[in-house]
Formats: C-alpha cells, structure tokens, sequence
C-alpha cells in the first residue's frame, strides 16, 4: 500500500509544533499502526533524522501507553481496539492519514504524539484506592459479593488509562476514566466503606487538575477503546451526591 | 559452593517460614523512617513491594521506564493467578500445590522456596479480594476457579482474561496510596543505568531520566529489583516490547550471580507471527487450553480449511501423547509437541507454522455464551489481530518466547549475592526450576513483594539503623555515573547507519534458531559465533539520531540491544554446560526414545549461578546442589 501520512512534529512543550508529510511506499496491510510507524522511524533513523516520537509498550492492547488521533479519532476510526491493535487493512491505498498527539490541556505535548498523562495518576493518588495494608485482610470468601454486581465491577474495572476519553472530550473531561474506577470500588462490598471519601478526593483532584466538566454528548464512551460505558458517569454522580 | 550460602532455615519444610517470621530481627518503627528502600520495577512484585514497605514505614523510592507504574508489563498477564485454597474441595492443599511446582519445574527449583510460595499465595488471595479485584465469583458470591495446565486440581483464581491487569491494578491503587501518605516518592520514565556498591553493599542506583536525558544519582540503605524477565531477548515474544533485561544485567556485573539464564519459557499458545515487520507476538491464555483442543492434520501439507477436515482425519496429538493430561499439559511439553509436528510437516496456515486451537467440541457442550463468559475479550483480541473468528474455525497458534525462569541468583531472603541488594518477581530464579506453570507468576510476583520480601528485608534492614542517610556524593556514585555516561557517548558516537531495532531482530533470530526450544551443541557454538559477529558489527554500524540530553528512544533501545549481546552469550555458555535435558531446556542430545526430556540428576541437579569477572573474561560457574528432603524426584511424565 501506499500511504501519505500526516504527523504533528513539535520538538517540546515550549515550541510549537507542526503536520510534516512523510510518504509510506509499502505498507503492508497486515502491519499494525504502529509497526507502520516503526518502519518510517526506520528509514528516518537510517537517514539520520529524528525518528517520530510516541509512547508503546505491551503491543497487546492492555498497558494503555498508546494513544494518538489518527484521523480526527482516538485510536482511529475502528471502534474498540487501541492503536497498536489497528490493522493497516482498515485504510484504503493511497490514502491520507492525520496523526496527531490527544489535545487536551491537563495533557501537555512532550514530544511529537507524547503527551503527559500524569494528571491521571494524581487522580488515583487522591483517592482511587481501598485502604488496606498487606496482612490485614480478611479471608478472600468471608465477605460475599453479588455475582451480578461484581461482573458489572470487573466490566467498569478494565480502563487501561490511556487517555482516549478526554481526548475525544469537547470539554477534555475525565469523567468516564474516574467514573470506572469509582464504579468498580462502588459495586464491591469491599469498596463501600470510603466510598465517600474516595469520591469527594477523586472529584476535586479532577477540577483542580483543568479537566472540564462532563458533555453529555457521549464522546468518550463512542471512543474508549474499552468501551467503557456511560451509565459509569450516571453512578459516578450519584456517588458524588450521596456524598455530601 | 564456596561463596553460595542460600541461607534455608533449618526445621521441616512446613515450619520453616514460620519459625523464620517468628526469629527474624525487626526494625523499631521510629528507625524504619530513616532508612531508605529504592525498588525498581513497578509490577506486581515492584508495586507490591514499595506498597508493602511504605506500609511498613519505611522510606520507599520507587522507579519505572513507563510513563505511570500501572503499565508494567503485569498488566498482560491473562489467565490467573494460582492459591491453594481448596475452595473447590478437589484435593488441593498448600503441599499440592509445592508438589505440582516442584515437579512442574523438573526437580530444578529450590524446596524450601517454593514451599514458601506456596504458602503465601492464600495471603495473596484474600489481600487482591480486600483490594478491589474483581475476580470471577460464582452466584452465592464465592470466588470461582478454573484448571490450569500441568495440576489436576482447579485452584486458579481469575478475572476473564485479564487477570493480570486486575491484579496489577490492585498494586497500584496501594502504591498510590502509599504515594498520597508520602511513604513512596514515584520516579516514573526512568531506566535505571547501574548499580552502586559501596563497601561491598548496593547503596543506589544511576539512572537516566528519559524525557530530559538527566543522569541521576539516588542513594539508599538498600536496592530491590523487580524488573522482570528477559523475553525479549527473542526480540518477537509475548513481552512489552521495551521490557528489558539491563537492569539486572548491570547488577550482575557489579557482582550479582546470575542463574540458569538458560531457562526460558517458550508458551505454546501464541498468536503465530504473520510477516516480517511484526514487532511483538500475543498470547492467548492458556487457560484456552481447558476447552479447546489442539491438533493438526493427519495427513501432510494437508491445505484444506480447518472446518472441511473431518474428525477422523484429524490427530489430536497432545491427547494422544499425553492421555492422563491431555491438552493440560504444561508449557513446555505442549511447545515441543507442536514444533514437533511443525517441523515433521503437519502444521497449518500459510507459513505452516501453526497448529489448531479449537473451540467447536466446547461449544457444543457448552453453548457459546459459556465460551463467551469465560474467554471473550481473548476471541475478540485473536479476531481483531487475525481477522479471524475463533467461534466458527480454530484458532491458530504456535509457540513463542514468554517467561524467564532463570534470572539472578537469591538466597531464601531473596537477597542476591551483593549484600542489601535484591531481586523479586521474575528477574530472581527461584520458585520455578526448569519451567514455570501456567498462574504461578502472579502468584509468585505478588508473593515475593507483598508478603516475602517485607519481612526478610529487616533481617539486613536491622543492622544498618546505624547508618546515616547514603550521600550520592561518595566517590562510588561518581564513578558509576562516570561509566554510564562514557557507555552512553559511546553509543552516540557510533554514527554507523542501522537501527538498534534492526539489530535486535536479527540477534532475536539467531536465538530463536538455535537457543529456542530445542537446542544442540552445534547449534549452540554456531550462535555464539554469529552472535560474537552481530555484535561487532552494532558496535561499529549503528545509528542514534539526535543527542544524549533529549528524550531519545533509539538511545534507550540501544543500551537494551547492547546489554542484550552480553546476555545471550552467557545464556548460551549455561545451556552448553547443562548437558541434559530437564523443563524447558531440551537438548536434543539428551532425550528419551520416545521424544521426552531426559534429566540428569548425578550430574545437574543444581542451580548454576554464574559470577562476572570481569570483560572478555569467561564467566566463573557455582554450583548450588539441590536437595530434596520432602519430594523424590521421579521422571516428570504427564502421560
């Protein structure tokens, strides 16, 4: 295949940054995005210039260190997969691809399509936790959970972090990404106990961090790679209002 | 034997945990402020560990490569996580499960350790369960477990295919709120370059900070890696693709031993590789291997689809070798048997490099709802990766590089050979001798961080109270950080023409030819000369673009390859000196007429802990005699 790709240059946080063409000559369609991305880092390496910068890690969709608009979408236009999962096969010979870094601004760019994502951590820090030190536990069986309720916890428990929900966001909020992890802590009898504490603690991180309020448009649920779901949000408020 | 004092606790192999706790020096609470702890590594044993000491009250610095501690590569575990509870009333008991690891790893593990592990996977359990993993329960609310290869018991514990990231998450949420109390400083995207010994003890670590290039020095009163395996030294296997092995490899040459480098994980159900540009390979979980069933055509070269070869053209070869487990053997007998058939020139799809995985019996039985509740997410990942549906044609699979049994050598209190520092998780050798069972490394990882570690820690912990805060100003500091920077500006200076990349996948090939599931005297020679080749070669034609003082992920692939040329060599001088066959280290030379591994016990059963001695100097070898007092070693059969 041939490809034209488009993909935002910027050196670091303090310049500005720029779309640079580069022209893929032969693409094959069984190569993931990424490993399309690894052969035109290859030719640029090999002519001595700066290879495109971007985060990867587990390759298999689970560590949630991608993550890159291509084409005006999270992760691309094939719903539920991350970009190291999108095959070449869904892009068409001699099209153009956009790949730009997620837009966000408690995500600055670092480099090219990296961006820093540490706002996320400190909204864990805050509160995304049960309080329990090694040793203390009771006997895993002691305390019974509804199957139902801890299906639904596992479903909100798989965010992988990576950042496509405030991404897609028109007001760049992470309300899908700490709705999850509310959600699973909320569902479980184990997770009950602060659930309070834990929501106010999550909450407040997020405002003060700049993320915006919540769309309702439902962006980040049409994008999350996940396909985390929307009624999350729905607990997440009522969570929020019992507890105050 | 000398220098190798593995420190096992005297007194039967039940107690000896016990009575260990129970005289173990402590650690006053008002001293444990003072002393520092630097872990490196943030999965399930790294996150476990600096949790655990945080809770402890000691002064934790915690380090990654990744942008946030919850990527670590913990996260890609599928399948389960083993205990010994004996939830399902089969059997199972915490001496059960000791047994079947013992003997899973071919009589090459430690008894006392793996007992240990054994012990504690209970604990594991019901502090995953207090932290919010939400583990498959069945409908009176109990957690619910499935069969794993190699037992004939059902004690893996889950949480549909993601296991692995549950458990994980479950360690970063106590990481964070370690972070939050102030007990654990995190220092993400960072790579950790050398290990600083003073006076003979690890007292910090130089690192490089990956977004600015920063050398840094950080002290403390001890080093605790957790920095997982050496997969990738295939360049394609089922790791992260930045995992890496440095870490460990530097503090093997400031005087860590290394042992069985040689024991490598190969895992029979992987997505096959697909092309040439491939930069990773997928596993699908073992636990696949509960329900469906592996085969391949009866007859050669046979091109037909899957679904046209009728049932009595089809040789269900694992349940005919291997009737008493069937498709539940372990990892490294059903490796063998697929390249087996591969090679003999029965294997499937268009590189006839892949065997069948199907579904279609279980389905059947069960109906698809079943197979969907209990497999879903790893059906659609196979779809989304092959195009094909796994519910209407087998999947295909093949082996490939997964888990590094060997790693560096530790005593029971997980300490290695250089005094203060440690090694936890994968990248220490212990618990799993030859070949490592399927949900026995969550198990072990967040044993080791959570429960082992915190207690044997203060025993070294207790005499260094004494001890004033590590000044990074001591010449020691200087000097490794000197040598970090001098490797690095070497590499920079290169200015050759091929990328770090390119060189991996070519040393990762080399591997995988001869150092891969089967291995011979020959083939093992000719890689280590091709290898001595490849590398003169890097040294002389790669390409760094770019500066050292700037984010620059080709000079951080770069140190990788580079420590990787130094490892595989030793990693084949260890399979050249073991000569038999046991687990996963197959030497053709040494096996039964019917195909099977053949041990040597007269001659190899210890652990081979290899000493650095210096560049260009043969590595020296200890041995560590096993002795088994509880278990009798038999031949391993599983037929």
């Amino acid at each position: 295949m041939k490809l034209t790709l488009k993909i935002w240059r910027q050196k670091n946080a303090k310049v500005k940054g720029t779309f640079v063409t580069y022209k893929m000559d032969d693409v094959a369609p069984e190569m993931s995005f990424l490993e399309m991305l690894d052969a035109l880092n290859k030719k640029l390496v090999e002519e001595d210039k700066d290879p495109v910068a971007f985060d990867h890690d587990c390759r298999e969709g689970i560590c949630g260190s991608c993550g890159m608009y291509i084409n005006g979408h999270p992760h691309g236009p094939v719903p539920a997969v991350t970009t190291c999962h999108l095959s070449m096969r869904y892009f068409k010979e001699g099209e153009t691809i956009w790949i730009e870094p997620w837009r966000a601004k408690p995500f600055p760019v670092i480099k090219d399509l990296i961006v820093d994502r540490s706002a996320f951590d400190k909204i864990q820090i805050a509160g995304g936790f049960i309080s329990i030190n090694a040793g203390a536990a009771p006997e895993a069986n002691s305390i019974l959970a509804q199957k139902k309720k801890s299906d639904e916890a596992f479903d909100s428990s798989i965010c992988i972090g990576c950042g496509a929900c405030v991404a897609a966001c028109k007001n760049a909020s992470a309300m899908l990404f700490i709705s999850a992890k509310i959600s699973q802590f909320a569902l479980l009898p184990q997770g009950r106990v602060e659930a309070k504490e834990r929501v106010r603690a999550m909450v407040e991180k997020m405002d003060e961090l700049g993320f915006g309020s919540c769309s309702n448009t439902g962006a980040c649920e049409a994008e999350c790679p996940k396909q985390i779901k929307l009624t999350n949000i729905a607990r997440l408020n009522r969570e929020y209002y019992k507890a105050y | 034997m000398g220098k190798l004092n593995s420190k096992i606790p005297d007194g039967p192999l039940a107690q000896k945990w016990t009575k260990y706790k129970a005289s173990v020096k402590l650690v006053n609470p008002a001293n444990k402020k003072k002393l520092e702890i630097i872990v490196v590594g943030t999965g399930l044993s790294g996150a476990g560990a600096a949790s655990a000491l945080g809770e402890l009250g000691y002064s934790v610095k915690n380090f990654c490569y990744q942008d946030s501690p919850r990527r670590a590569h913990s996260v890609a575990a599928q399948g389960g996580i083993n205990a010994a509870k004996n939830y399902q009333n089969d059997g199972d008991s915490v001496y059960r499960l000791f047994y079947d690891m013992i003997k899973g790893g071919d009589y090459r593990a430690r008894e006392a350790n793996v007992y240990r592990a054994a012990e504690v996977s209970n604990q594991v359990i019901d502090h995953f369960t207090a932290l919010g993993v939400p583990f498959a329960r069945d409908y009176g609310g109990t957690l619910d477990t499935r069969s794993f290869g190699g037992v004939q018991v059902s004690r893996t514990f889950y949480a549909k295919g993601q296991t692995g990231q549950q458990c994980l998450l479950g360690c970063y949420s106590s990481l964070n709120r370690q972070i939050k109390k102030g007990n654990v400083k995190m220092f993400p995207r960072r790579e950790m370059l050398d290990l600083v010994v003073i006076d003979g003890k690890a007292r910090g670590i130089i690192t490089r900070n990956l977004l600015t290039g920063e050398i840094e020095r950080h002290g403390a009163h001890a080093v605790v890696l957790a920095t997982g395996g050496y997969g990738t030294i295939y360049y394609l296997s089922t790791l992260a693709v930045n995992s890496n092995a440095s870490a460990a490899w530097k503090a093997h040459k400031k005087g860590a031993f290394f042992a069985n480098p040689s024991f490598v994980q190969i895992h029979p159900t992987c997505v096959p590789q697909l092309n040439e540009f491939q930069s990773k390979l997928t596993l699908m979980s073992e636990s696949l291997r509960n329900d469906g069933r592996v085969w391949v055509p009866k007859t050669k070269d046979d091109t037909r689809p899957a679904n046209d070869i009728p049932e009595e053209e089809r040789d269900y070869f694992l349940e005919r070798r291997y009737p008493t487990f069937g498709n539940l053997v372990p990892r490294d007998v059903a490796s063998r048997a697929a390249k087996e058939r591969c090679d003999a020139g029965y294997g499937v799809g268009e590189t006839k490099l892949a065997v069948n995985l199907d579904f279609s019996d279980a389905i059947n039985k069960q109906g698809k709802k079943a197979i969907e509740n209990k497999y879903g997410n790893l059906f659609e990942m196979y779809k989304t990766i092959t195009g094909m549906d796994p519910y209407e044609e087998p999947m295909r699979i093949y082996p490939a590089g997964h888990y590094t049994m060997g790693g560096l050598w530790v005593d029971y209190e997980l300490m290695t050979t250089i005094p203060g520092l440690y090694a936890i998780g994968e990248s220490n050798f212990s618990d799993h001798g030859a070949n490592r069972l399927g949900a026995s490394s969550l198990m072990q990882a967040a044993g080791d961080g959570y429960f082992v570690l915190p207690n044997t820690i203060s025993n070294y912990l207790a005499d260094e109270i004494r001890v004033p805060k590590i000044s990074t100003d001591k010449p020691e500091f200087a000097k490794a950080e000197k040598a970090a920077v001098e490797r690095i500006n070497k590499l920079m200076s290169i200015k050759g023409k091929q990328t770090a990349a390119s060189f991996h996948k070519r040393l990762g090939k080399i591997m995988w030819d001869y150092v891969g599931m089967t291995r011979n005297e020959a083939g093992l020679k000719k890689a280590l000369d091709m290898i001595r080749e490849l590398r003169d070669e890097f040294w002389k034609d790669l390409n760094i673009p770019g500066t050292a003082n700037e984010l620059n992920m080709e000079l951080d692939k770069a140190g990788r390859v580079a420590d990787y040329f130094e490892l595989t060599q030793l990693l084949i001088t260890d399979a050249l000196n073991r000569k038999e066959s046991c687990g996963a280290h197959f030497r053709e030379e040494y096996q039964t007429p019917d195909g099977e591994a053949l041990r040597n016990d007269e001659e190899f059963a210890y652990v081979a802990a290899w000493e650095y001695i210096g560049e260009g100097k043969p590595h020296m070898l200890h041995k560590e005699e096993l002795k088994f007092e509880e278990v009798e070693m038999k031949v391993r059969s599983y037929k």
